[in-house]
């Protein structure tokens, strides 16, 4: 199994939202979340005192997947969320090496 | 003695009323502009101005400032309002029109100097000083300006509505408190971005409102000059938003929102002194002077080192100025107005230069003596992590809700400090 997190901009979230929906993920976590990369921060100016705000909201979103969906996933989440100019996010794939279903107990790929 | 005027005393009745609302409306203006972590802390220095001024007003307040004809207060014959009644008059309205009337001013004078100290001040300390600044430094230069007192007579200057005695006082004060107790903790290093600038345009428009009872009230009657005044009130004010937004449009290239509350008020507090003496066209000139002048007047802060954290020097002192000084000239009847000219301009200047010392050299010496005795700031630790949690035992909003669960009290204890560690 395999968690998929991808940081994209929040506007973007209900077109991968609903992408992912319609290829059969039926789960996700997203939270708010703020940071920078290459895009930097922004400036906003009080009483002409310049402030730089370092870290741009973002939106993070987490979904826990089956080896065998993952390339596929990671390829919608990109697709979608992509608009070509700097500060589009990422998307990365780590291991993980159990889940369990609060409900049933069910643990591994039952409990996706 | 005048016969009662109806008009006029329901005029400066709701006048009255105008002017109280004033002062919950700088605890918003005032409020939006700190951090979430002290908004409540600010509203409550000027709330607290609400409950102690007119305690110490009717116990002796009233009579130092207009008790009588003393060369620098007025007298000790009306304490505790000994002698009022119904049925004494103040020109054409009862005295206790005119004297409720006067009240809101000191109240809302001394709350101004708040803005200069936010996120740092002891509560209790702030508290004293409300009681112990009206008395050695308001009633004093009320008298003297308005009360018939050693400057009246000497100087004659025009304050019709307070640019000298409440706005260059209180920007005096302000900047005579912020050397005594220093800057905030990561002043011009931490962006201290306003967190609620929703408050501070209501509390822009409630002293905007309450303003026209100020001024067009300060008349003391329902006449043409009062007409006059709110006239030129609101056109003052209007070219004062727009002088300030030009300047913010030419150098930071955004019109912002608190740039036009900034714009406002600037353009209300020069209007103050000046606005029964000029015509409509003067107004305008003086509120485009405002705007313009306080707009860069609020960055010298920065290159000067003190920390007047909401700027009441650079829009209450240098608005006051502005406006004192420009009534002196545009008064003039080259200008439409009434009464200006350039021996008047001189005395204008000399009355502006007394209050701005006087009030200086006392509230340092006032904010001194408070720091060394009983201190008038925080721990620096309960200044970071909030000084309404810390001081107040409160929290403006909810962040976070999990967690919490009742106290021994019944009170919920979720965000409440320990024990010990609130220190009012």
């Amino acid at each position: 199994m395999k968690l998929v997190t991808a940081v994209i901009k929040p506007f973007k979230l209900d077109d991968v939202r609903s992408a992912l929906e319609s290829f059969g993920v039926h789960g996700m976590t997203v939270s708010e979340a703020s940071g920078y990369g290459r895009q930097k921060g922004h400036t906003e100016v009080y009483r002409g005192a310049e402030y730089t705000v370092d870290l741009v909201p973002k939106v993070r979103l987490e979904v826990l997947l089956d080896d065998a969906d993952v390339d596929d996933v990671v390829e919608v989440i990109v697709k979608t969320s992509q608009t070509g100019r700097i500060g589009d996010g990422k998307v990365w794939v780590t291991p993980v090496d159990t889940v369990v279903r609060v409900r049933t107990g069910e643990r591994g790929v039952e409990a996706l | 003695m005048d016969e009662l005027n109806a008009g006029d005393t329901a005029f400066i009745l709701i006048s009255a009323a105008m002017v109280l609302l004033m002062t919950p409306g700088l605890a918003f203006f005032y409020g939006g502009m700190v951090r979430a972590k002290s908004v409540l802390n600010m509203m409550m220095m000027s709330f607290i101005a609400l409950a102690t001024v007119p305690v110490v007003w009717i116990l002796w307040g009233y009579s130092m400032a207009f008790g009588g004809e003393g060369a620098f207060i007025g007298g000790f014959d009306v304490l505790g309002m000994s002698g009022v009644t119904p049925e004494s008059m103040s020109g054409t309205i009862p005295e206790f029109a005119f004297s409720a009337f006067q009240l809101m001013f000191a109240i809302i004078t001394v709350a101004l100097i708040s803005g200069a100290i936010a996120d740092r001040a002891k509560f209790g300390t702030w508290t004293l000083f409300t009681v112990l600044w009206v008395t050695l430094v308001y009633f004093p230069v009320a008298h003297n300006v308005w009360g018939g007192g050693w400057i009246a007579e000497t100087f004659g200057p025009i304050d019709f509505a307070g640019g000298t005695a409440v706005h260059i006082n209180a920007g005096a004060a302000a900047l005579a408190l912020v050397l005594v107790i220093g800057k905030r903790i990561g002043f011009a290093k931490d962006p201290m971005r306003p967190h609620n600038l929703p408050f501070v345009v209501l509390g822009a428009a409630l002293l905007w409102f309450g303003w026209f009872g100020f001024n067009a009230g300060s008349e003391l009657a329902a006449d043409g000059i009062a007409a006059s005044m709110l006239m030129n009130t609101t056109v003052a004010t209007a070219a004062a938003i727009l002088g300030w937004l030009v300047v913010e449009i030419v150098r930071d290239r955004a019109a912002t929102t608190l740039g036009a509350a900034s714009g406002a008020i600037a353009g209300l507090v020069a209007i103050t002194p000046s606005g029964a003496n000029v015509s409509p066209m003067g107004a305008l000139l003086i509120g485009v002077l405002a705007g313009v002048i306080c707009a860069f007047a609020v960055g010298l802060k920065f290159r000067l080192g003190y920390d007047d954290s909401l700027d009441v020097v650079g829009i209450h002192m240098v608005g006051g100025i502005v406006g004192t000084l420009a009534v002196g000239l545009l008064a003039s009847e080259a200008f439409g107005g009434t009464a200006g000219s350039l021996s008047q301009f001189g005395n204008q200047a000399a009355a502006a230069f007394l209050v701005l010392a006087y009030s200086f050299v006392v509230t340092y010496a006032l904010g001194f003596l408070l720091d060394k005795t009983i201190g008038f700031r925080v721990k620096d630790e309960d200044e970071v992590t909030g000084i309404d949690m810390t001081t107040h035992a409160e929290t403006a909003y909810e962040f976070f809700t999990a967690g919490g669960h009742l106290g021994k009290s019944g009170h919920a204890s979720a965000s409440a400090p320990v024990e010990g560690k609130v220190n009012a």
